[in-house]
């Protein structure tokens, strides 16, 4: 649909189309780096992972050999028994290394706010430490910590079951004793959970030492001058306040924690242990398209781990997202 | 100005000496860019007019690499090495080119090779997928010491599994475990004894075998070793499996011949000389590791040539082979390299046993094994139940049922 341009009508100066165009289109030139590279990067994955779901493809073969077969990985999956296995191992995992990082983390951050103040800075710090060291190296330290003859875990152990002082209270582990962390099924959940709780409950205390500083000292002024104690004023003025920002760590720790991979991955040499009791979901795909090279099934376990991580967000949401907003008035 | 005209011409002369040169890119896992590093000079000089360029990564590394180069048909380097744990996955699935057909013919060479690696490259339809480079003899490499101090022989141990076991025992007594895993005990077990024209996991017909005899009396044997507590539940390649044999904690190890090069560099070089080599108990023939050189099919067709003359540099050629052997302990898939001085040598790390022989003559003996597309998937779920059974206590042949039910599960697709 060319436009023509009667005869006659005046072309306006370059400068003022130019000027004219600019106005228009600068914005959105300005703003396209991130589009584009969004597009790229992230859109097209995401669609193209969703198509590949559909799709039976073995990787080695070349992008030419792809083979549409509707939902039959979906199906396929749904009658899984190692998928299911790695659903029920990431949410006891996801509980077990979630409840604590928060259970913790809160009246550590309260104590750092309100207790030691003088160390605050220094100690925050060493607690988020762990959170900016690579999963990597962390889980190649724990793999030392965890061994069974000579992990510094066991021999403490051993030391407080026997030690005079130690072994009213640790005595009963005595006939336990070489715990094999790693090689035993029920051993490899917990010893996961330890790890990534260690790992993430600094994030959690920086979250919510933040979370403190928003609230006003004049409650804390106001309880103690009607005689309320530490307690009190941490259970009536401290975790009502936090909420929201109870509310936003606990849904970024589910997410997070849905998608763990490094820490199982490396605990268990890549294969999710005995009795694949720490393959989590994320590693049940990996190992499922670059192991087996079934990227079809790979990517549709990506598509139901979306969907899990939305609905317990939702859950989530739904429970505690408005209560935890409502304290705000 | 006549300078910068003279530069410019000098730059754009040697432009054109470089287009001339064909640089071929190799994709390798450490450390046999440390063997490539050594020959390189060789090969430039045999084929002058070549660079190459080689890019090595670690073991999984470079696999996981290979394959995304595979899946996205480009990137991939002009030759490429494959280890014996990924080459199923290559040969059953596709994704190299097949060095049977012209202008190749590998098939010419197949007699210069131990049989059992040439026929691991190769496809049940006949193709060569890739050529053998280095290989690994199954062989048990024990403690001479703790044998003295329980009085066996060693003749004796191997004689059977049953005596195997009973040593093992009697290493109890003196709180010596046998073995670091019952699990690798297992493995020794069903990769021996395969039948002619039979795979590890499946039938010649592509049935799986993991329920049948072979797998339930390995998952036995595995089983008394772990219930009578002569193994020191150790996993390979963990810092508790270096302690062990820096420490002599355990007394034997199944593993390929490659295992006392390891020992002896860095595993635990201070224990020279109490070590020694012997046949796996009960004479099993097997092998445990090995190496491949293989051509993607995105190699350019111009550079075909010489991507197959490095592949045959780097395995059909006994110097060759033999320096990887002194170089990176690469032990040859050649059987015309045994007749070297090399392997009469006594090894002073195994008390001076000449073990090279024994190596040899287990690789000249092992019978070659069918590939199949779900080998690996196969391997993952026999580990899987084996641990169940050794770690959870639970029934061989239920566990067995249920793995044979998820093999066929997985195939069937």
């Amino acid at each position: 649909m060319a436009k023509t341009i009667a005869p006659g009508t005046p072309r306006l100066p370059w400068s003022t189309r130019l000027d004219k165009f600019q106005r228009r289109y600068a914005p959105y030139i300005f703003i396209s780096p991130f589009f584009l590279l969004f597009a790229v990067f992230g859109l097209f994955p995401i669609v193209f992972s969703l198509y590949l779901s559909l799709q039976a493809w073995n990787p080695v073969q070349g992008l030419g050999t792809m083979r549409y077969i509707g939902l039959e990985n979906y199906v396929w999956l749904m009658d899984d028994p190692w998928f299911w296995r790695s659903i029920t191992n990431t949410l006891w995992i996801a509980i077990a290394s979630g409840v604590p990082q928060h259970v913790l983390a809160i009246p550590l951050a309260f104590a750092l706010s309100r207790g030691i103040r003088r160390f605050r800075h220094p100690l925050t710090a060493a607690y988020f430490l762990p959170y900016i060291t690579s999963a990597v190296a962390v889980s190649l330290v724990f793999l030392t910590i965890f061994g069974t003859q000579f992990g510094i875990l066991n021999q403490t152990l051993q030391y407080l079951a026997t030690a005079p002082w130690s072994a009213w209270l640790f005595g009963g582990l005595a006939d336990a004793l070489p715990i094999n962390w790693l090689g035993r099924a029920p051993n490899i959940k917990p010893a996961i959970s330890i790890l990534v709780v260690w790992q993430y409950f600094g994030f959690n205390v920086v979250l919510y030492a933040a979370g403190l500083a928003t609230i006003p000292k004049d409650y804390y002024e106001a309880a103690e001058i009607d005689g309320a104690n530490g307690r009190q004023a941490f259970f009536n003025i401290t975790l009502p306040l936090l909420r929201p920002m109870i509310f936003f760590a606990v849904s970024l720790t589910i997410i997070g924690n849905l998608q763990l991979f490094d820490q199982p991955f490396i605990l268990t040499d890549g294969t999710g242990g005995s009795s694949q009791a720490g393959m989590t979901v994320v590693m049940y795909l990996y190992r499922t398209g670059f192991n087996w090279l079934e990227m079809g099934t790979a990517a549709a376990i990506a598509w139901l781990l979306v969907l899990l991580i939305g609905v317990l967000t939702m859950i989530h949401f739904r429970f505690f997202g408005r209560s935890g907003l409502e304290t705000r008035d | 100005m006549k300078k910068l005209l003279a530069l410019a011409l000098a730059s754009l002369l040697t432009a054109s000496v470089a287009l001339a040169q064909t640089t071929l890119t190799v994709g390798l896992f450490e450390p046999l860019n440390e063997h490539l590093d050594r020959v390189m000079d060789l090969f430039i000089a045999e084929h002058p007019g070549v660079t190459l360029d080689v890019r090595t990564l670690g073991y999984a590394d470079h696999h996981d690499a290979l394959v995304t180069y595979l899946a996205t048909g480009s990137g991939a380097p002009d030759v490429v090495a494959i280890e014996i744990g990924y080459i199923a996955r290559f040969v059953a699935e596709g994704g190299l080119r097949d060095l049977s057909s012209e202008p190749f013919s590998a098939d010419q060479y197949e007699d210069l090779f131990v049989q059992y690696a040439w026929a691991q490259g190769r496809t049940a339809d006949g193709r060569q997928i890739a050529l053998p480079t280095d290989i690994g003899p199954g062989v048990m490499y024990y403690r001479r010491d703790h044998l003295e101090t329980t009085g066996w022989t060693i003749e004796d141990v191997v004689s059977s599994i049953d005596n195997y076991i009973q040593y093992g025992r009697d290493l109890k007594a003196i709180d010596v475990y046998l073995v670091a895993s019952a699990a690798s005990v297992a493995d020794a077990l069903i990769r021996s004894d395969v039948p002619a024209g039979s795979g590890i996991y499946f039938d010649a017909d592509g049935r799986p075998l993991l329920n049948s005899e072979r797998f339930l009396d390995a998952a036995r044997v595995a089983k008394t070793i772990r219930d009578e507590g002569l193994d020191a539940e150790i996993g390979s390649w963990s810092n508790e499996w270096y302690e062990a044999f820096r420490t002599g904690t355990t007394a034997t190890e199944l593993s390929g011949a490659w295992l006392g090069g390891h020992l002896q560099t860095w595993m635990a070089p201070e224990t020279a000389g109490l070590w020694g080599a012997s046949v796996i108990p009960d004479e099993r023939l097997l092998s445990w590791g090995g190496s491949f050189y293989g051509i993607p099919n995105q190699t350019p067709a111009e550079k075909l040539d010489l991507a197959w003359e490095l592949v045959k540099f780097l395995t059909i050629r006994p110097d060759i082979q033999l320096q990887a052997f002194k170089s990176i302990n690469a032990f040859p898939a050649l059987p015309s390299t045994y007749d070297d001085p090399m392997f009469d040598e006594p090894l002073e790390f195994l008390a001076n046993q000449p073990a090279r022989q024994l190596f040899a003559n287990v690789a000249e003996n092992i019978p070659g094994v069918l590939t199949f597309p779900g080998d690996m998937v196969a391997q993952e779920i026999w580990n899987s139940a084996l641990t169940e059974v050794l770690n959870e206590g639970r029934d061989i042949q239920e566990a067995l049922d249920e793995a044979q039910s998820l093999v066929e599960r997985r195939v069937r697709r």
